[in-house]
This record gives structure tokens, sequence and C-alpha cells, in this order.
């Protein structure tokens, strides 16, 4: 049988509701929530490549590349942020990140 | 053509189920071990797809830096993890709606996709054959896309110079060694000369 892009975009946007759903599931803990954003970052590139490979056409490949550079960059930036919230607060709690209202 | 088949469902099915493990689990270390499970399946569809260079990417920068980082901070931060998961049941019937809703939608969309076939000859850049998928994205990469490089490595640069910033931390209530003010320090500072006369003290 025979494996086509149905396929893979299948798999893809299962990957992103899950992603979707475990924000909503793990509203507390901001670790889980990153880890959700970096699912769903995956299943944009399984689409991306999958797209690339079917058309015969690099650029979707290309592209995956940079949505890996960028979720790289935003795993180290949030996890930094996180550090020092903690170093402040002494939890990561969500619902307690209310500084910076008005 | 059946075992790549197989390949294909064992694959996906893990990369699924590690997915779901992520969010569900109860230990946010078991969480990070999962989605560690889930990037290497999702490499091994890529390899599947015969994107390998993209598939050994995701291994070495998922796996080897981004979710050892994950691992470092779930293990460093000295958290109740029970406390943040109270009212987890109570997010679940909204969070199922909204997520069966998106993914029905997303079903539909990849249900009734039809590519025209002009799609596949517009390419910006089609895989020639007999070409590896290294040296294929090398050469696009640094050629047709090198200023798009050159930008992602200045994101990495402002995201690993703004971690550095964000972590760095001065307190001020220790003391620390300031080579400075040791090399800079004049013999003046150190040692006086004292006029003593004999028979008397200073």
């Amino acid at each position: 049988m025979q494996i086509g892009l149905g396929h893979y975009l299948t798999v893809a946007a299962i990957l992103f509701t899950i992603g979707v759903f475990g924000i909503f599931l793990n509203r507390k803990n901001v670790i889980v929530i990153l880890m959700s954003i970096e699912l769903m970052l995956l299943a944009v590139n399984v689409n991306l490549v999958a797209f690339s490979v079917f058309l015969h056409d690099l650029t979707g490949q290309v592209f995956a590349l940079f949505v890996l550079t960028v979720a790289a960059a935003e795993a180290a930036i949030g996890l930094a942020i996180l550090v020092t919230y903690f170093r402040n607060r002494g939890t990561i709690a969500v619902e307690d990140v209310n500084l910076m209202k008005g | 053509m059946i075992v790549s088949a197989i390949a294909f469902y064992v694959f996906a099915a893990i990369a699924v189920a590690a997915g779901f493990m992520v969010i569900a689990a109860r230990n946010p270390v078991h969480s990070v071990l999962f989605l560690i499970l889930a990037f290497f399946s999702a490499a091994g569809l890529f390899v599947l797809m015969g994107a390998e260079f993209i598939a050994l990417i995701l291994v070495i920068v998922y796996v080897g830096a981004v979710a050892v980082l994950f691992l470092f901070v779930v293990m460093m931060l000295d958290i109740d993890f029970s406390e943040l998961r109270q009212g987890f049941l109570q997010y679940l019937p909204i969070g199922a709606l909204v997520g069966l809703i998106l993914l029905i939608e997303l079903l539909l969309v990849a249900g009734a996709w039809v590519i025209t076939p002009e799609a596949t000859a517009a390419g910006a850049s089609p895989i020639a054959e007999h070409v590896a998928n290294t040296r294929a994205l090398g050469q696009v990469l640094y050629t047709q896309y090198v200023y798009l490089f050159q930008s992602a490595g200045l994101i990495l640069l402002v995201a690993m110079i703004g971690a550095i910033v964000l972590t760095l931390r001065h307190r001020v209530d220790i003391k620390r060694q300031v080579i400075a003010h040791q090399v800079g320090r004049k013999r003046h500072e150190g040692v006086e000369l004292k006029d003593v006369k004999p028979g008397q003290g200073i």
C-alpha cells in the first residue's frame, strides 16, 4: 500500500491538536506549555517536509530548518525567562504572572 | 513498499502516543523524555520521506540541545508539580472540545486537498534526481537563501545573548575577586613608610 501526502498530513494534524490540547490541559504548568508549543512546531515541520517531498520542491525543507532555528531560540529564551521568574517569585504558576497588570 | 508502510505506521503511532504522553504525564521529567521519543519518531518519519538532513538536524538540535535544556530546567527548579496539576480535569472538557474541532477542521482540509499539476512545476527549487538530500539542501541554502541563513544565525546569536543577560545575576552580598583592582594597585596604597625615631614606638 502506498503512503501518500495525506497520511503525513494526518499525523501532523493529530500532533498539532495534541499540542493545542496540552496548552488547555496544563494551564498552570508553563514548562508543559512550552513543550506543547514544541510539539506544535514539530507538527508544522512534518507538514513542511511532507509538502516539500511530495511536491518535489526543496524550499519546504529550507523553511523547516528556519522553523527549527526559531523554535530553538524560543525555547532558550522561554526557559531563561522561566528561571528568572522562578528566582524572583519562587513559583512558576502561570496564574500568578500578573506583575505587569495595570 | 510494505516495509516502508509498516515503518510509517509504527513511527506515526509512536509519535502520536509519545505526544499524548507529553501532555498527560504526571511528572514533567517524564514529559521531557516522551518529548524526546516524539522527536525521534518524527525524525524516523522524515527519513522515510527522504529528508535525511532535517531528520538528523532534528535529532541533534532537539534531542541534543533543546530537550536537555528542558530537562535541566525541570530538574533545577524546585517546584511542587502536584500543586500545579490541580484543576487539571477542570479544563479537560473545553480543551477536548477545542482540540476535537481543530482536528476535524484540519482533517477536512487534508482530505479535500487536491494539488494542481502546475504547482509541482512552479517550484522555486525543484529536487534534482540522483543528488543526495544534504548536498541538494546545501546547494540551495548557501546560494538562494544565503541572507535568510545569515539572519537565522543572527536570531540564534540574539537568543543566546538574551538568555545569558536574563539569567546572569550579580549578587552584591558576596565577595568577588576583581583582578583589575589587584593589578591596578599602587605602591602607596599598600605600603606606608613611617619615620621611627630611635628609642620610641610609633
